[in-house]
């Protein structure tokens, strides 16, 4: 357990060091910022505006900080050789993949709690800017704790997209891996089309291809909360809990996946 | 030198030239808007999810094109209308399908139906000019939102005002007032439109209520511009009342410095806005083109006595 922590905590480290995991940072707030301008243009909607690009800000800001960082935890160590130093430790290859996983999912908790203070941040603003009586016309309270729920499904996301990247990290090079990451990602945030497809597709064999890729993708359209907690309505506790079960189960499958096949390269 | 202050220079010398460079060969003024993708649907998908970003990103542009087309329209007043009363398709064409791109991205998007409603539904140039747009786009919120009162108020207005149907005014009223929550105004509002639509008094009173429970602060003073409006008809009949005392008497009308002269009036009428009114060569009373409150609208007629 201790050397699933040192592995995830270096992870960590390192990303803080990487110049473009600041790079994120500080553009996302400067985009939060950059939103109050645009708050002016837009007839009283400011703060809805906000909000929206607050949380699209997280969840993509997060996205690329889980796919570029992801698909390089292991094969970066492969290509630098450092693999073989790591491995010549008296750590088991699974201990490997699982502490780079959590110290990549440690990053992406961190910056997204930082773009979650900001954009609480800029909201405090807009409402002490505002005054109490332009908040009757806004659908949800400025400072509305519901805001949380949705960065809290966005992280359960970027943490599968995490996975999904780190799974092809570990058999595949880094720009493949971009790629079917991204793939996967779009597919995830389509997949419920598929279980519609019975309704445009005549043939039995297509359906049920259509209908058990539907099951096997990674369904991630649920994690989206983001326009129901801006127009203030209410995401129950039950679909948070049971979405974010859906989301720890994935993952699991992924991390296990992407430890048997890097328990089964050959790196002499 | 240091590295800084060299590229400060360079840029600085960069928009030099830039601002030189406009000033010798002007920029073209900007084309006509476009929307390259016109199915909300196609957009929603495109966005990956972030459809509510791209629905703000729609309303900011609808804001701009309606607030840069208006301000274009009052620049070109004087000249004449395009003819084939296609004046709404020629000034906001794509008005109707931003705000409805915005909706189809947002379903929920509150503002973006009920100031998009009024947009559409003001007289050209002022808007659009499409009453049926702003009530189809006021539905389309309603088939997402049945619980809001305030889409059948803004509907029950439209056709009050812009349609001057008053019975199915009165029925949009009457249907708002349903709906739990809805302010008890309302159903007064039902009951006033249907006896004395079109009276100008019940107008006022419409504005007022609006006016007093608009939650959004341009809504607030859209009410108070139309009261205003409404002030200065009122104003408009009382000068025409003089004027008409005054030809009865004798006096010809023909411009404010004869009726001034004879003593008709004490001066050269100012509207609420301060803006002298325009007296036409039959000795009508008329709102300045440059007063903020023209055009005034066309005043709805008395409900006909039902049968």
């Amino acid at each position: 357990m201790s050397a699933i922590r040192v592995i995830a905590v270096n992870v960590f480290r390192e990303s803080v060091r990487d110049k473009v995991l600041y790079n994120l940072v500080f553009f996302a707030i400067l985009l939060m910022g950059a939103s109050y301008l645009l708050g002016q243009l837009t007839a009283g909607q400011d703060v809805k505006i906000i909000k929206d690009l607050g949380l699209v800000a997280t969840s993509v800001f997060g996205l690329f900080i889980a796919v570029f960082i992801g698909i390089g935890l292991v094969s970066k160590e492969v290509e630098r050789r450092s693999i073989y130093s790591l491995l010549s430790k008296p750590i088991e290859r699974y201990q490997l993949v699982v502490g780079k996983y959590l110290g990549l999912t440690l990053t992406l908790a961190v910056n997204l709690s930082i773009m979650a203070v900001a954009l609480y941040g800029v909201l405090a603003y807009m409402a002490w800017m505002a005054g109490p009586a332009a908040a009757a016309a806004w659908d949800a309270p400025v400072l509305d704790p519901a805001l949380l729920k949705a960065i809290a499904l966005t992280f359960v996301e970027l943490a599968i997209v995490t996975a999904i990247a780190l799974f092809f990290s570990t058999f595949s090079t880094p720009m493949l891996s971009a790629a079917l990451t991204f793939g996967l990602f779009i597919a995830g945030r389509f997949s419920a089309d598929l279980r519609n497809f019975n309704q445009v597709l005549e043939s039995p064999v297509a359906t049920t291809l259509a209908t058990g890729l539907y099951w096997i993708l990674p369904n991630l359209s649920p994690f989206d909360v983001r326009a129901q907690v801006v127009h203030g309505q209410p995401v129950a506790t039950g679909y948070l809990v049971l979405t974010t079960v859906y989301g720890v189960i994935y993952i699991s499958a992924l991390i296990a996946a992407a430890t048997a096949v890097f328990a089964r390269r050959d790196f002499k | 030198m240091g590295a800084a202050a060299i590229v400060l220079l360079l840029i600085a010398s960069a928009a030099g030239v830039q601002a030189y460079r406009e000033v010798r060969y002007p920029s073209p003024p900007a084309t006509a808007g476009s929307l390259y993708l016109t199915s909300g649907t196609a957009i929603r998908r495109l966005t990956l999810g972030y459809h509510a970003l791209a629905a703000d990103l729609y309303w900011v542009r609808a804001i701009q094109y309606y607030g840069s087309t208006k301000l274009r329209l009052a620049g070109q007043q004087g000249r004449p209308a395009p003819a084939g009363g296609a004046d709404a398709q020629q000034g906001y064409p794509l008005l109707y399908p931003m705000l409805d791109l915005t909706t189809t991205l947002d379903p929920r998007f509150n503002i973006a139906y009920r100031f998009g409603a009024i947009f559409l539904a003001e007289p050209f140039p002022g808007g659009a000019g499409q009453p049926d747009l702003a009530i189809a786009l006021l539905e389309k919120g309603l088939r997402h939102r049945p619980d809001k009162w305030e889409y059948m108020q803004d509907i029950g207005f439209v056709h009050y005002w812009w349609r001057h149907d008053y019975t199915a005014a009165a029925e949009w009223f009457k249907r708002g007032s349903a709906v739990p929550g809805a302010p008890w105004w309302l159903k007064s509002l039902a009951a006033t439109t249907l006896s004395e639509g079109g009276d100008r008094r019940s107008s006022r009173l419409m504005w007022e209520s609006i006016r007093e429970s608009a939650e959004i602060e341009w809504l607030k003073s859209d009410a108070e511009r139309r009261l205003t409006q409404l002030r200065a008809l009122d104003q408009i009949d009382e000068i025409q009342a003089y004027l008409k005392q005054a030809t009865e008497r004798g006096f010809a009308v023909a411009d404010w410095n004869a009726v001034v002269r004879a003593g008709v009036l004490p001066g050269i009428p100012l509207d609420p806005a301060q803006v002298p009114y325009e007296l036409d060569a039959e000795g009508r009373v008329q709102l300045s083109p440059r007063s903020p409150l023209f055009p005034l609208p066309i005043e709805p007629k008395r409900l006909k006595p039902m049968s």
